[in-house]
């Protein structure tokens, strides 16, 4: 807390008592509505989470609480599904996450040439992320149907296929993956070409008359400068994909994610725990795991990125 | 969009000393690199485009066909005639009118609410000064990196025991808390709104609260707007939570859409009638607005 008592000049001496205190506390009054929602909506449940994942808590009977200690976290452990999901949603943070990133890279260094159309371009590549993940993910779903889907179709011109998109793992993952990677890589686009736009161009310039190709350009300007921004994306990026849910959930409408859990995500096993089996404990354990789960992954951003910067000064 | 453009990451930490650099020096004129775009370039965005459009056009296309069409080789790609008929079949299996009044209602408060909200917080913590105000601007801040849905499950049960399930007002009061809302608003009246005009509208005498309305209200407001925006789409598309507190009887658009595509409906053109209907008023607004959206995106919109 730097900013405490009021740093302003004496007040005027006509001013009464009265009217200095309602100043010094009118600043809550502003505050008050979104920290009221805030407690009530955001912080405690979210701290109350860490609570209910010792009891025993059913949905028909949410008053009901029995004591269970670390129960929930040792079923957890003991349950295979659990494992398959932990497993599936690295597998399919990884895949998404990173074509997304790349192109979403490439479009926005391609958006930040002089361009005709530049503001219809930019809209277009932001369309995906006007739908919702529900609309998204039953158009996709067609799209990668077994036997009538296009993408089978067009695979089948060339040769290959049919795949089973739904039953297959790593083609049931693949087209998740797609389902993520359309909605979002336009998103990320802009926001990298925010952050090219604040490079100072006399980088560039200087880094012309010592003759480096456009390549390296990118390579040594370019990408140091979004460093910051790239960070960013792999935040949020991750934080995203470790809560995948709605697309595994609507890609053939069952909470089990596929006959053999193949795409199953933390995020819907922990839907399929607490509202298709009822087991609320069960699934603020879970819920508790994946804040975990995030906790050490943006960690490990931030000390590759920590640790890139110390190299980089030092040399 | 004038000297915005930085990610969060970095306009977190020195917002005031940009801010007070910038109607002097305009530092984007020197900012960025403008080649020439080649006819690769045009090519590259070209395909992009039409992977971002083709999905809509698709989804147009399979909602106007009957479902044997959709059933063929090769796949239909071009309008059919069914259009209305499908439509119709919506309205008459999934209650969709009911669904997009009720998500017109949802979206409609909670963008109304939030942007008030954010509006009243972020003035505060962007102009006025107060014990306590860094600390419960890093906790704001410091939420936005957490994930609201970890705490779903006590929130749950919450609104049981007030009663709420499957009431509107479930989805509505919860979805006005928004750290990123404060935060961005707190941002752009740093650096829009001179501390010269508050201070000579105090030493006119002025109320805090006659402030806010007569001067803070009117510069905020394209930052409200495009705050609303924001909060708008992704309270229309929002899906985790209303599937939870809501059943199919009181649904929103999306817990609609998943009932026709959880099973009850097996006609697949009518489930992408259903999906035309549901992306249709959001896709409206980002047709109108989507200059105004791109340009709060860019200045460093959070996903969700």
């Amino acid at each position: 807390m730097t900013l405490t008592a009021p740093a302003e000049p004496a007040t005027p001496p006509r001013t009464a008592p009265a009217r200095r205190l309602r100043d010094r506390l009118s600043p809550y009054a502003y505050v008050a509505p979104f920290f009221t929602l805030f407690a009530a909506f955001g912080l405690f449940p979210l701290l109350y989470t860490a609570f209910v994942s010792l009891y025993r808590v059913e949905l028909q009977t949410p008053g009901d609480m029995e004591w269970r200690g670390l129960g929930n976290y040792t079923a957890l452990l003991a349950d295979e599904f659990f494992w398959t999901a932990l497993r599936n949603t690295f597998t399919i943070g990884v895949l998404s996450t990173v074509p997304q990133l790349v192109m979403a890279l490439g479009l926005a260094h391609l958006l930040n040439y002089k361009l005709r159309a530049r503001t219809f371009l930019r809209t277009a590549m932001l369309l995906p992320y006007a739908t919702s993940v529900a609309a998204a993910t039953l158009v996709f779903a067609q799209l990668f149907g077994r036997d009538f889907g296009l993408f089978n179709y067009v695979l089948g011109l060339v040769g290959i296929g049919p795949i089973d998109w739904q039953n297959g793992t790593l083609a049931s993952q693949i087209a998740v993956s797609t389902i993520v990677i359309w909605r979002w890589t336009g998103y990320n686009a802009l926001i990298y070409l925010a952050g090219m736009q604040s490079i100072p161009s006399e980088l560039y310039e200087a880094a012309e008359m010592d003759g480096a190709s456009r390549w390296r350009q990118f390579l040594h300007v370019t990408l140091p400068g979004l460093r910051p921004t790239i960070l960013f994306t792999v935040v949020v990026s991750t934080i995203g994909a470790t809560q995948l849910f709605g697309e595994p959930l609507l890609f053939e409408g069952s909470m089990s994610g596929g006959i053999s859990h193949q795409y199953q995500t933390l995020g819907l096993y922990l839907y399929e725990q607490g509202w298709g089996f009822f087991h609320l404990g069960r699934a603020a354990a879970i819920a508790w795991v994946m804040f975990l789960l995030i906790l050490v992954l943006v960690g490990a951003n931030a000390l590759v990125a920590r640790r890139r910067n110390r190299k980089e000064a030092g040399r | 969009m004038t000297t915005l453009a930085d990610p969060p990451a970095t306009s977190q930490a020195p917002p005031t000393a940009r801010a007070r650099r910038a109607p002097g020096r305009p530092r984007r004129s020197r900012a960025g690199r403008t080649m020439k775009a080649g006819p690769l370039a045009y090519a590259i965005l070209g395909v992009a485009v039409l992977f971002s459009a083709f999905p809509f056009y698709w989804t147009i296309v399979a909602a106007s066909r009957s479902n044997a069409d959709l059933a063929s080789v090769p796949p239909a790609l071009l309008l059919g005639p069914h259009l209305i008929r499908n439509f119709e079949a919506v309205l008459a299996e999934a209650d969709i009118g009911k669904a997009l009044l009720n998500s017109l209602i949802v979206s409609g408060s909670i963008t109304l609410g939030t942007v008030l909200c954010c509006t009243l917080a972020g003035f505060a913590f962007a102009k006025l000064r107060f014990r306590g105000r860094g600390a419960l601007l890093a906790v704001t801040v410091g939420m936005m990196m957490i994930p609201p849905q970890l705490g779903v499950i006590p929130l749950f049960m919450l609104i049981a025991e007030l009663g709420w399930v499957n009431q509107l007002q479930a989805v509505i009061l919860p979805g006005l808390v928004s750290a990123f809302g404060v935060f961005f608003m707190r941002q752009y009246l740093v650096q829009s709104l001179p501390d010269e005009l508050i201070e000579a509208a105090r030493v006119d005498g002025a109320s805090t609260a006659r402030i806010f309305w007569s001067i803070v209200v009117p510069i905020a407001r394209p930052g409200m707007a495009v705050l609303g925006l924001l909060t708008f789409m992704a309270a229309w598309n929002d899906f985790f939570w209303p599937i939870v507190a809501l059943s199919s009887s009181e649904p929103t658009v999306q817990v609609a859409l998943r009932q026709l595509g959880g099973g009850y409906v097996q006609d697949q053109s009518v489930i992408m009638a259903g999906t035309l209907l549901g992306t249709l008023p959001v896709l409206l607004v980002f047709v109108l607005l989507g200059r105004q959206i791109v340009g709060g995106i860019m200045q460093g919109a959070v996903k969700g």
